[in-house]
């Protein structure tokens, strides 16, 4: 059973068709990309899953349940962490305050013991994955550089150990080495257990760190391959990789 | 080190050279006007005129505090200006009036020297309780009937603003209606809450003087008011910085969408809003009503839009702003009243709004709720 499935699913914006049926599934444990140009439909995608947005038809499943048409806050407390597209920190709160956002579907239950337990141990995970953000915990998070604010992005989405987390282009606007880095990270994440969904215009990056992956364009899957067949592919190879 | 200098570099912003100028050449001009003003004898010059024009725009500067936080808080997160929030703290000043006659049993009649000792205080405290949750419940039922549509059909600002004058006009006309009397051909009395002339407030606490001031009594109603509007004030900014629904509401002041994402509903941060916004316009509408001894289905307007200048002068959407800004603006139009005459008194407010719309029209902290 995936940990999720997409099947034939539409999204419009207005009368726009932005997704036009497609079938996506990610098994428990891998990294699955999801490339393509601007405009294709990936973000689409991501906000559908997360709730954000409402498909027109189609199913998504996660764990076998059905979440489609589900509010986002709801979605947020089934264990899906989403790292949006442009990061979306919130600049004026702190470091460690934005890191509590990524808690707060998790304290809706519980003593609040058992809250500052399970906040102590979530810092600590993300912490331990990125030192920077403890060093900057107090500082305003729109004053963080746009490295330092991806991290922070991640981190707040790890916050509640989600079985399941959505990458959009975390690589987008970085130099190469802090691309490096954020991979080797979401590689880390994976190996800690988490599947990750990662959505990338840096095909050869994603592809690196994927298993499997999806190729959309104009809101359609036009590819489905693991990653060694897709960084093989010619057609990927021209389109996305810039070989000829 | 290098912590050090990246805060530097946060905390840069190139706006606050020009605003330190606009600001102190604004003061620099009131320092001149009064310097003239005291030397040409328009303005008094005696020490304990100043107090008491002081202590009058520090009580109403409270009174407005408290509205417009109402204003502030929902436009932080609606971005929208809901100016049916006057009527909100008019709902709240009958309700504590209704508790004090209706529960209590109290009328300037039957008690015209007020009540004392902890009988007072009980009746204080059960009749801030009901103008708050009146206010509160009333904010809440208009959110629902008149705003939540809107927003669930994407509506345009204008609407929104159409709307929030539609349900300004609603909610007096409907308490000018409320005058036991029958109305609209329907064979029944509407309830005798409001009316078309003014319901006498009890006095409930009566004005005693407490202490002097250079002279210049401080009676106990202005205590009361100075210190209950404190103590919500206090509550609600610990509110908003402490708990995971003051979290809630920043962050969705900030990003919607994104806070929706953490798992922050928004139609309940909303819902939320509106309920705590309209608390505190219900315990102002009762101690403005209990301190001016009456109530009017048309008394919201002018300490309503008032209180939106307020709002805006400390920066719309900022909750501390609109503290800030309550209290400056019941100080300059009193001390201002003090060279002008009282008649002056709501020119000058609309002059500050003008100001600060032309000048600095994020006002005084800029728009942010929290900080
Ligand atoms: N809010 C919106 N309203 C109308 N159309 C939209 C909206 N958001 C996206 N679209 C359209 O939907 C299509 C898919 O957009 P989407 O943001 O999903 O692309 P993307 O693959 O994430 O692109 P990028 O790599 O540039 O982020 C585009 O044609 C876009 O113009
Ligand atoms: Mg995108």
């Amino acid at each position: 059973m995936p940990l999720l499935e997409l099947h034939d699913v539409h999204i419009h914006y207005g009368g726009i068709e932005a997704v036009k049926g497609i079938d996506l599934s990610v098994e428990e444990g891998e990294i699955v990309t999801l490339i393509g140009g601007n405009g294709a439909g990936k973000t689409t995608t991501l906000k559908t899953i997360s709730g954000v947005k409402r498909p027109t038809t189609g199913s998504i499943a996660f764990r076998d349940k059905r979440i489609d048409g589900r509010p986002a806050h709801e979605v947020a407390g089934l264990g899906i962490g989403h790292a949006p597209e442009g990061r979306r920190i919130f600049g004026r709160m702190s470091v460690r305050d934005n890191l509590a956002m990524g808690l707060y579907a998790a304290s809706a239950r519980g003593s609040r013991a058992e809250h500052r337990r399970t906040a102590d141990e979530a810092y600590q995970r993300v912490f331990a994955l990125f030192p920077i953000l403890e060093e900057r915990a107090e500082q305003k998070g729109g004053t963080l550089s746009g490295g330092q604010q991806q991290m922070l992005a991640i981190g707040r989405a790890l916050m509640t150990r989600p079985d399941l987390l959505l990458l959009d282009e975390p690589s987008m606007g970085l130099a190469p080495m802090l691309v490096e880095k954020i991979f080797d990270v979401v590689k880390e994440i994976n190996r800690q257990g988490t599947t990750i969904l990662l959505i990338e215009q840096n095909a050869h990056m994603a592809l690196n760190a994927a298993t499997r992956g999806y190729v959309i364009e104009s809101g359609s899957i036009v590819l489905e391959d693991s990653s060694r067949n897709l960084l093989g592919n010619d057609q990927v190879r021209k389109a996305y990789l810039g070989e000829e | 080190m290098a912590v050090a200098s990246e805060q530097q570099v946060g905390i840069r912003r190139p706006r606050i050279p020009s605003a330190a100028f606009g600001w102190g050449g604004a003061a620099a001009l009131v320092a001149l006007l009064l310097f003239f003003g005291i030397r040409h004898h328009v303005c008094p010059s005696n020490a304990s005129a100043w107090v008491s024009f002081t202590i009058t725009g520090l009580r109403l500067g409270f009174l407005y505090a408290m509205i417009a936080l109402g204003y502030t808080m929902v436009y932080g997160v609606l971005q929208l200006l809901n100016f049916a929030h006057s009527e909100i703290f008019m709902v709240g000043s009958f309700a504590g009036l209704y508790a004090f006659k209706t529960l209590f049993g109290i009328t300037n009649a039957n008690h015209p020297n007020g009540i004392g000792g902890i009988y007072l205080a009980v009746v204080l405290a059960v009749g801030l309780l009901v103008a708050a949750l009146a206010s509160g419940g009333a904010a809440v039922i208009m959110e629902r009937l008149a705003y939540r549509p809107l927003r669930r059909h994407g509506a345009s600002r204008l609407a929104y603003l159409i709307t929030a004058i539609g349900a300004s006009l609603f909610l007096s006309n409907l308490f000018y209606l409320l005058d036991g009397h029958s109305h609209l051909g329907l064979p029944f009395n509407w309830p005798r809450i409001a009316g078309a002339s003014p319901v006498d407030y009890p006095q409930v606490m009566k004005k005693v003087i407490v202490f002097r001031i250079a002279k210049v009594p401080i009676d106990s109603q202005t205590i009361l008011i100075v210190a209950v509007a404190i103590a919500m004030l206090v509550v609600l900014d610990l509110f908003i910085r402490r708990t995971r629904a003051g979290k809630g509401i920043r962050a969705v002041a900030e990003d919607p969408e994104t806070a929706s994402l953490m798992g922050v509903n928004i139609n309940g941060i909303v819902v939320m809003t509106f309920f705590v916004g309209g608390l505190m316009a219900g315990a102002a509408g009762l101690l403005y009503g209990m301190f001016f001894t009456q109530a009017l289905f048309s008394m919201g307007f002018v300490p309503g839009i008032k209180a939106f200048t307020a709002a805006v002068l400390g920066g719309i959407g900022n909750v501390r702003g609109a503290v800030l800004g309550g209290i400056l603006l019941g100080l300059i139009e009193n001390l201002g009243v003090a060279c002008t005459g009282t008649q002056w008194q709501s020119v000058i407010a609309f002059l500050v709004l003008v100001g600060v719309l032309m000048f600095r029209p994020t006002g005084l902290l800029g728009e942010q709720v929290g900080g």
